[in-house]
């Protein structure tokens, strides 16, 4: 264990890298869990891992790749919208097919899959950060824009379509951003450590949550300490950071419901848990 | 049948909103020719058997449903406000009743006090009943000048019903209801006129 790397200014850029992307993914995810779609954040970030290499192969920018493959991706379930979860699925597996054939066929691209897989975010640099910041700005703004449009049309659909508005197009531009996002996330942190940081953090939300912007705030502040601590173990331990992420996210997130169905327990039997 | 009705109560009112032999439904027509009209003050009672269009004959003013026949027309810039029967349950999801009523713009004031001090509270944790009102609510008192309400009573007790009733009859000048409802008493006591559908 050599926790002193910590301190190492080489690492610095791909903590904020990640914690950039901690804060932005969990947003993101509240918006996929409103709509019961977290499964997209799965099937975009498989379509990601391959366009990005795809465009490895072909000596493109792999964050380009990934992210007109999830863009594309947004696009496609647009156009396909009654498949539903089923469309995800099948993208899923087209994206996780295509990555597999390009690693084993494709040397340029063994490196980078296996960085893919793994989750490396060690190897993030500058471009990365800014990149993430870029994008993080703009989510953020596009959700300001579009959330009571995304809550109407979720809890009051024929009111919403009442006023004249059409859901199909909010949507859309939601599914644009969160494909950027997972697109951005999966070729800097890995696909299973950016589908976790969109799929935990806001599950636990939706569990302790009083309120939607207290929610919010519960999935922002735990995907952030879920990447602090995952960093922290990943370069102590020397080990990768994609599954320590996922498995700290998970101990938090199991814990954390522990709690919430003991609190609710205690609450029945009239003893509030202070 | 053709229902040829005028709900309004002040003549010199222009019409919000008027039907002209409107068959609507979705792959076939389900309902009609109907006419009516209604203008600010009208509160429209739509009766009838399950089954005989009365909820399509709402989606059909709200461009929902299909109008295969007739016309549908609307004062410029109207603002339309739709509560449907049923609902998807929001348990499980953190919002709280301000919340929830912040999205359609309705304000609390008014509220009975037996919803107004459980407004901070998740929408999950609220009865059914209590979640209908809050629902109802939301979409009675958005900004709007025509609100269609369909089956308001439903999963609603007495004392709910009761102040469903005065918030109806009070909803201003400015403003029409058109409500769909089985429950032949409610329609009477609310509404200023009526319209029966056959099957």
């Amino acid at each position: 264990m050599n926790f002193s790397l910590l301190a190492d200014p080489l690492f610095r850029l791909p903590f904020l890298t990640g914690l950039t992307l901690a804060l932005l993914l969990p947003a993101v995810g509240m918006y996929l869990r409103l709509r019961n779609e977290w499964v997209a954040a799965l099937a975009l970030a498989q379509m990601a891992s391959a366009g990005a290499l795809l465009a490895a192969g072909l000596g493109l920018p792999v964050v380009a790749g990934g992210l007109v493959a999830a863009l594309g991706a947004a696009v496609v379930k647009t156009l396909a919208a009654r498949t539903g979860e089923s469309g995800y699925a099948m993208m899923m597996l087209v994206g996780w097919a295509a990555a597999i054939l390009l690693v084993a066929n494709w040397p340029i691209a063994e490196q980078l899959g296996h960085a893919l897989f793994d989750g490396q975010l060690y190897f993030t640099g500058a471009g990365h950060l800014a990149l993430a910041l870029a994008t993080l700005a703009v989510v953020a703004a596009g959700l300001a824009a579009l959330a009571k449009a995304l809550l109407l049309a979720r809890f009051f659909p024929d009111f919403f379509r009442a006023r004249g508005y059409h859901e199909r197009r909010y949507h859309f531009l939601f599914d644009l951003l969160a494909a950027a996002a997972t697109a951005l996330a999966t070729t800097s942190i890995g696909v299973m450590a950016a589908f976790a940081l969109v799929f935990v953090p806001p599950w636990f939300a939706y569990l302790w949550g009083g309120s939607w912007r207290a929610g919010m705030v519960i999935a922002i502040a735990f995907g952030a300490l879920g990447h602090c601590v995952a960093f922290a173990l990943a370069l102590g331990l020397d080990q990768p950071y994609g599954p320590l992420c996922a498995l700290v996210l998970i101990v938090m997130g199991v814990t954390g419901a522990a709690l919430c169905a003991a609190r609710a327990a205690l609450r029945r039997h009239g003893k509030p848990l202070r | 049948m053709t229902a040829n009705t005028s709900a309004h109560a002040g003549a010199a009112a222009a019409p919000l909103l008027r039907l002209d032999g409107v068959m609507a439904g979705y792959a076939t027509p389900v309902v009609g020719p109907h006419s009516f009209e209604v203008r600010g003050g009208d509160r429209l009672g739509i009766a009838g058997p399950n089954g005989c269009g009365k909820s399509t004959l709402l989606r059909a003013i709200t461009g929902e449903a299909r109008v295969f026949a007739g016309r549908v027309t609307r004062a410029p810039g109207l603002r339309i406000s739709h509560q449907t029967q049923g609902f998807e349950s929001l348990a499980g999801f953190p919002l709280n009743g301000r919340e929830l009523l912040a999205l359609t713009g309705a304000p609390a004031r008014g509220l009975p006090p037996w919803l107004r001090g459980r407004l901070l509270e998740r929408v999950g944790d609220l009865s059914g009943g209590q979640m209908q009102f809050l629902r109802l609510w939301a979409c009675l008192m958005a900004p709007a000048e025509v609100i269609l309400l369909d089956e308001p009573t439903n999963n609603l007790d007495r004392e709910g019903v009761g102040f469903l009733e005065e918030v109806l009859r009070d909803l201003g000048p400015g403003r029409a209801l058109i409500l769909v409802s089985h429950d032949a008493g409610f329609v009477r006591r609310v509404c200023s006129s009526a319209i029966a559908l056959d099957e």
